[in-house]
């Protein structure tokens, strides 16, 4: 028998779990990695966003560019000459921000990209921890204005699934039709929905603040409805998630013309 | 009746060892069992901490197979027996003897916390009125036994130690039930902030996992509670409305 300090030893990945505890993990290390990759080479492609009436979600809005889509015109002027523009890259910041700062994430990513634990009772590699208690990390109580800007997101995402089902005919005249390209845009503004609409920080403001709900009727409703999707807020994420991926993979396969997209009506 | 092995921490605060007991495991016993019957066996000096044998007293808190659970609810059968099932005290607080720990840091930071302060009552003979919708949230609190599983599994106490800043989940949950009753009226959001340290917790949710009560404890109380200190200390616009009403 040999004597030690201590019962539990300590270190990176130090515990007596008998489970595939590193399997989760490294799962959304993967699915993240996956995500950012794809989204930074698509952001900046700069082109095959669009197809007809439909818009890739990593370039909507479209301030500046050179679609029909764009609202205020081509490559603005002040646009510096050694970053290569793409509209997209003048908006990914607010859902990456809000997907950043989302407390979801944030217990996943610090898992899975920051060991802080790599699992629960798992060991660390680090001593010192600092924990959201200062800076940087202070830094994501910022998540409720990232909340405002996603939802306003939301409205525009919507608007084009509105408008992904309005098709150019003959002379110019739109007419309305149903393509897989308006279900998967369509799709993508559900998921978002269902992701944005039941935050922490939604749920906290819309009703959560209240001590006394009896007071709030109509309010007590919002936190039941936001309460509902919250309880299921890690599954809207990842399928949010990954099907904006998807829809931008469908527009700009759709716009390279390697699918077809197929008129349902 | 199978034959297992239990490998059992033996030690105080000086050190100690893991010991193999083997033990006969019967249909329906759990760990605690099992361990009962290696005292009456082999260890009549193995020290143990427990109670109700029902999971409702919150005494026989122990990591089994490196997961905080409850030892009488952990059943034998739904452990790998081919292998010896580890059994170990809590991390997150010192050693006693074998598998008791010293959980009465928990008691000390309990006092530190302001006690509920309800508004003058409703009525003549003392009593208030309160509507079902406004208490259902803060009763789910109310399910905690204090087995401080959710306290061990923490990384925060866990690996960082950090006992001298940070309350822990079990006290953000005693906090929430206080902080969201509809009668209170005390103001915990400054020590929360300042010095009890909720800027610690970064959501792992391990303390939800852990929770053989079933709280919701980060969705439900410890990001509520982040989301009121943001309201007081962080929001620029919370700041400004609160002086434009002439509130502090």
């Amino acid at each position: 028998m040999t004597t030690l300090q201590t019962a539990h030893p300590s270190g990176l990945g130090a515990t007596f779990r008998r489970d595939r505890w590193w399997a989760k993990p490294l799962l959304v290390f993967l699915g993240f990695s996956a995500f950012i990759v794809y989204s930074t080479w698509a952001a900046f492609q700069g082109d095959h966003y669009h197809f007809g009436n439909y818009l890739s979600p990593f370039y909507s809005p479209e301030l500046f560019g050179d679609s029909p889509h764009a609202l205020f015109g081509g490559k603005p002027g002040w646009w510096p000459a050694w970053l290569p523009f793409s509209p997209a890259l003048l908006i990914l910041w607010a859902p990456g921000g809000f997907r950043f700062t989302c407390y979801y994430y944030r217990g996943a990513y610090y898992k899975a990209f920051w060991a802080d634990p790599p699992a629960c009772a798992v060991g660390e590699p680090r001593k010192v921890y600092l924990g959201e208690n200062s800076l940087p990390l202070i830094l994501q109580n910022v998540h409720r204005y990232f909340f405002y800007v996603a939802f306003l997101f939301l409205l525009v995402l919507a608007y084009d699934a509105w408008c992904s089902m309005w098709f150019a005919g003959e002379g110019g005249r739109e007419s309305f039709g149903i393509g897989v390209g308006t279900l998967v845009l369509t799709t993508n503004v559900v998921l978002l929905s269902g992701y944005t609409l039941g935050c922490h920080s939604f749920r906290h403001l819309v009703g959560g603040v209240l001590d006394v709900f009896s007071q709030s009727r109509a309010r007590k409703k919002c936190w039941d409805c936001v309460t509902c999707l919250n309880t299921r807020h890690h599954l809207w994420a990842w399928a949010s998630l990954f099907w904006v991926g998807f829809s931008d993979v469908y527009v700009r396969l759709c716009s390279h013309g390697t699918w077809t997209d197929w008129r349902i009506l | 009746m199978i034959a297992a092995k239990f490998n059992v921490w033996r030690g105080d605060t000086g050190g100690g060892a893991f010991t193999t007991y083997t033990t006969q495991i019967g249909e329906g016993m759990v760990v605690l069992d099992a361990v009962h019957q290696i005292q009456a066996e082999s260890a009549p000096d193995l020290a143990v901490r427990w109670n109700c044998k029902a999971g409702k007293c919150g005494s026989c808190s122990a990591e089994i197979n490196g997961k905080p659970r409850l030892m009488c609810m952990t059943r034998c059968e739904d452990l790998p027996l081919d292998q010896p099932v580890t059994v170990q005290p809590l991390k997150a607080f010192k050693p006693i003897k074998d598998l008791v720990t010293d959980v009465s840091w928990n008691f000390a930071v309990k006092k530190k916390i302001k006690p509920f302060k309800p508004r003058p009552p409703d009525h003549q003979d003392g009593t208030w009125s309160m509507q079902q919708e406004d208490i259902d949230r803060v009763q789910e609190f109310r399910k905690c036994i204090e087995c401080f599983l959710c306290q061990d599994v923490c990384h925060v106490l866990r690996d960082h130690a950090k006992h001298d800043e940070f309350i822990g989940p079990r006290f953000f949950v005693h906090t929430a039930a206080l902080e969201m009753h509809p009668l209170d009226t005390e103001d915990r959001l400054s020590e929360l902030q300042k010095t009890q340290g909720i800027g610690y917790c970064n959501i792992t949710k391990c303390c939800t996992v852990v929770c053989p009560e079933h709280i919701t404890i980060t969705d439900n109380a410890i990001i509520p509670l982040k989301e009121r200190v943001v309201d007081r200390f962080y929001d620029p616009l919370k700041k400004l409305w609160r002086k434009l009403l002439g509130k502090s």
